[in-house]
């Protein structure tokens, strides 16, 4: 066996292996070498070049989601990854490529310096920056603010296929006092497509009406400020307090990230947009599929980490740069001159261990020092990754999703020896304690348990003390799946979170509540079928 | 012995590598005469003597770069050089990205 042969002088044939890969690129057999991508695959300029472009193209063509005239909102930070799938876009648009790419593309960049202690003035460079990077692409952009999470209307948590009728209303309502408020600038944005010489326009007009929203929603926040950024100064002290009322890392990143994606959604909506593209590499996939696993989002990591995410409904996440690993990218961006902007972030220079994030970044990418392969096996999982149950809203009507990730709620409890029901139990049992004096022995507990399986968590007239109290008072744990409640449990205050957030949460609580006050009038499927002979 | 010539490189750092020096993104270095030739391996105990600025460690581990910033010698991946072995040449440009999150 060949093992057998390399393995017997391992040392001096990587010697060797270097330098013969070193003179030719493995393609083309004739230009020198410039990378190596996979162990031993050396790659010259060119080829690297065709290479790279060619699986992006296959990417898209081989999962057939994103279609011709279709509106696509690209997500890009900046960042080298995101950087580049701009990049790719914008070649396979241009009229030299051979097969044009037939979307069309906007961009949204989400300015998150508020929540990384940036000054305004350190801001507004990253964003003169990203805003000539984003000009020369030709495509309409917008730039939004993390502060704006705090004027976001509630119907952002909303998906639209899981209450048909209600979020229907809601959300036009959304989009007519959006459309109220600034019929004019959105008119423009609508027939932006067929006119190219408008893009420049655009970007104020669009500016502009994210602007009349947020004065329509908040006049406070009005003043001399407005002329330069679309909030208040009030506004930026909220996001710093939010985000100081964290203890840890990992919980401050993982609601950056969920008040980020609120946003692109939010901003693909009002815009039109039915696809998101995001430039998540492979090697940020591997590093969010094992760090999601440690934050207890196992059950969700199929929509996490795939080419596609449909739990949004309407709005359709899609991750094109996946298969590219990061030394790729940053070579192709070196190689090629891919402008991109570098922002400190909220781990910029932070130790190792500082978030559970990072720490899983540091161990992935020191292992795939000393094993190449290591992103890509752990890539590969994250391919054969599908769903359990359903989590597509659209299957499933009645299904709650979680407030802040939209994930599909109550997947713990369909297990019976899931850690979660593990967590919950004991949980349940040492906040009895307290008040009860330990009056709940253990037998009940466990038919509660068993009784919260069966039965949908609103349907049932559980009698049991510790399942009443939890009914009566309008809680707001249950709407979050159990890493979204670690992340919120992190926080000193509850008050801090935005408005948006909390209004839905009230809302869904209502609804909850007469639900179960009227329950007993409902004819549910279950009912039907005890009945039935 | 005869004593090698002091040679003069490029050096730019990106990614976020910028940050440990100051934020200066391209430095124009004289290294001295030494009595044997450069390599890459001495040359970043220099760069950790001579130009980092603040956490080493998240710049240098061990004796080679930390894990997650690619190394360019004149364009070309590193990995084809001979890594720490490359005998550093007069006007060579040496880049150093970080692929690291937050840089």
């Amino acid at each position: 066996m060949c093992d057998l042969d390399e393995g017997s002088n391992e040392d001096s044939m990587g010697r060797d292996s270097v330098k013969r890969i070193s003179s030719k690129c493995m393609k083309c057999k004739e230009s020198p070498a410039l990378l190596i991508i996979r162990v031993g695959d050396a790659f010259c300029r060119n080829c690297f070049k065709e290479y790279f472009v060619h699986k992006f193209r296959a990417m898209l063509g081989k999962n057939r989601l994103v279609f011709p005239g279709e509106k696509v909102l690209l997500a890009v930070s900046g960042g080298p990854s995101s950087s580049s799938l701009l990049f790719q876009v914008q070649e396979g648009l241009s009229h030299k490529a051979s097969k044009k790419l037939r979307f069309v593309p906007g961009i949204v960049h989400i300015e998150e310096g508020a929540a990384c202690g940036k000054t305004l003035e350190e801001r507004t460079k990253i964003v003169a920056d990203l805003k000539s990077i984003f000009s020369t692409s030709g495509f309409p952009f917008v730039i939004v603010y993390l502060e704006e999470v705090f004027s976001l209307p509630s119907s952002v948590l909303q998906s639209i296929f899981s209450l048909p009728t209600e979020k229907d209303d809601l959300y036009k309502d959304a989009v007519a006092g959006f459309m109220q408020s600034c019929h004019t600038s959105v008119k423009k944005n609508l027939c932006h497509e067929t006119v190219a010489q408008e893009t420049t326009l655009t970007e104020d007009h669009t500016h502009a009406s994210l602007l009349s929203t947020h004065a329509h929603a908040n006049e406070t926040s009005i003043s001399a400020f407005r002329g330069k950024f679309p909030f208040s100064p009030e506004q930026t002290e909220a996001v710093k307090k939010l985000f100081a009322s964290m203890k840890t890392l990992t919980a401050k990143e993982e609601m950056l990230q969920t008040l980020r994606k609120h946003l692109i959604l939010y901003t693909a909506r009002i815009k039109g947009y039915s696809k998101v593209m995001m430039g998540d590499s492979c090697t940020r996939l591997a590093v969010k599929l094992l760090a999601n696993i440690c934050l207890g989002r196992g059950a969700f990591l199929a929509m996490d980490t795939g080419f596609s995410d449909p739990r949004h409904g309407d709005i359709t996440i899609i991750r094109p740069m996946r298969e590219y690993s990061a030394k790729e990218i940053a070579f192709y961006n070196k190689l090629f001159g891919v402008p991109s902007v570098f922002t400190a972030g909220l781990n910029t220079k932070a130790p190792e261990k500082a978030s559970i994030q990072h720490l899983t970044e540091s161990f992935i990418v020191k292992l795939q020092a000393d094993f190449p392969s290591t992103v890509s096996t752990i890539y590969r999982t994250s391919e054969k990754l599908n769903p359990r149950y359903s989590q597509t809203p659209a299957d499933d009507k009645g299904t709650e999703t979680c407030l802040l990730c939209s994930c599909v709620l109550g997947i713990e409890l369909r297990d019976e020896a899931s850690a979660f029901c593990a967590i919950s139990i004991s949980e349940e049992l040492s906040q009895s304690k307290k008040p009860e004096g330990g009056q709940v022995s253990s037998s009940t507990m466990e038919e509660c348990c068993a009784e919260n399986k069966m039965e949908t968590l609103e349907s049932s007239g559980c009698s049991c003390q510790s399942r009443e109290r939890r009914n009566t008072t309008p809680d707001f744990w249950s709407l979050l799946c159990y890493s979204c409640k670690l992340v919120v449990k992190d926080m000193t205050s509850l008050d801090l979170l935005p408005e948006y957030i909390l209004e839905e949460a009230n809302r869904r609580q209502r609804r909850t509540q007469i639900k179960r006050e009227i329950q007993e009038y409902l004819l549910t499927s279950e009912d039907d079928a005890d009945t039935a002979p | 012995m005869k004593m090698a010539a002091p040679i003069s490189i490029h050096l730019e750092f990106g990614g976020g590598a910028e940050l440990l020096f100051d934020g200066v993104k391209t430095h124009h270095v004289t290294l001295p005469s030494q009595s044997e030739p450069w390599d890459v391996k001495q040359l970043l105990e220099w760069i950790k003597a001579n130009l980092l600025k603040e956490r080493p460690e998240l710049f240098i581990q061990g004796t080679t770069v930390r894990p997650g910033i690619l190394v360019l010698i004149n364009d070309a991946d590193w990995e084809l050089m001979g890594e720490l072995d490359y005998k550093l040449q007069d006007q060579d440009n040496i880049v150093f990205i970080s692929t690291l999150h937050g840089g």
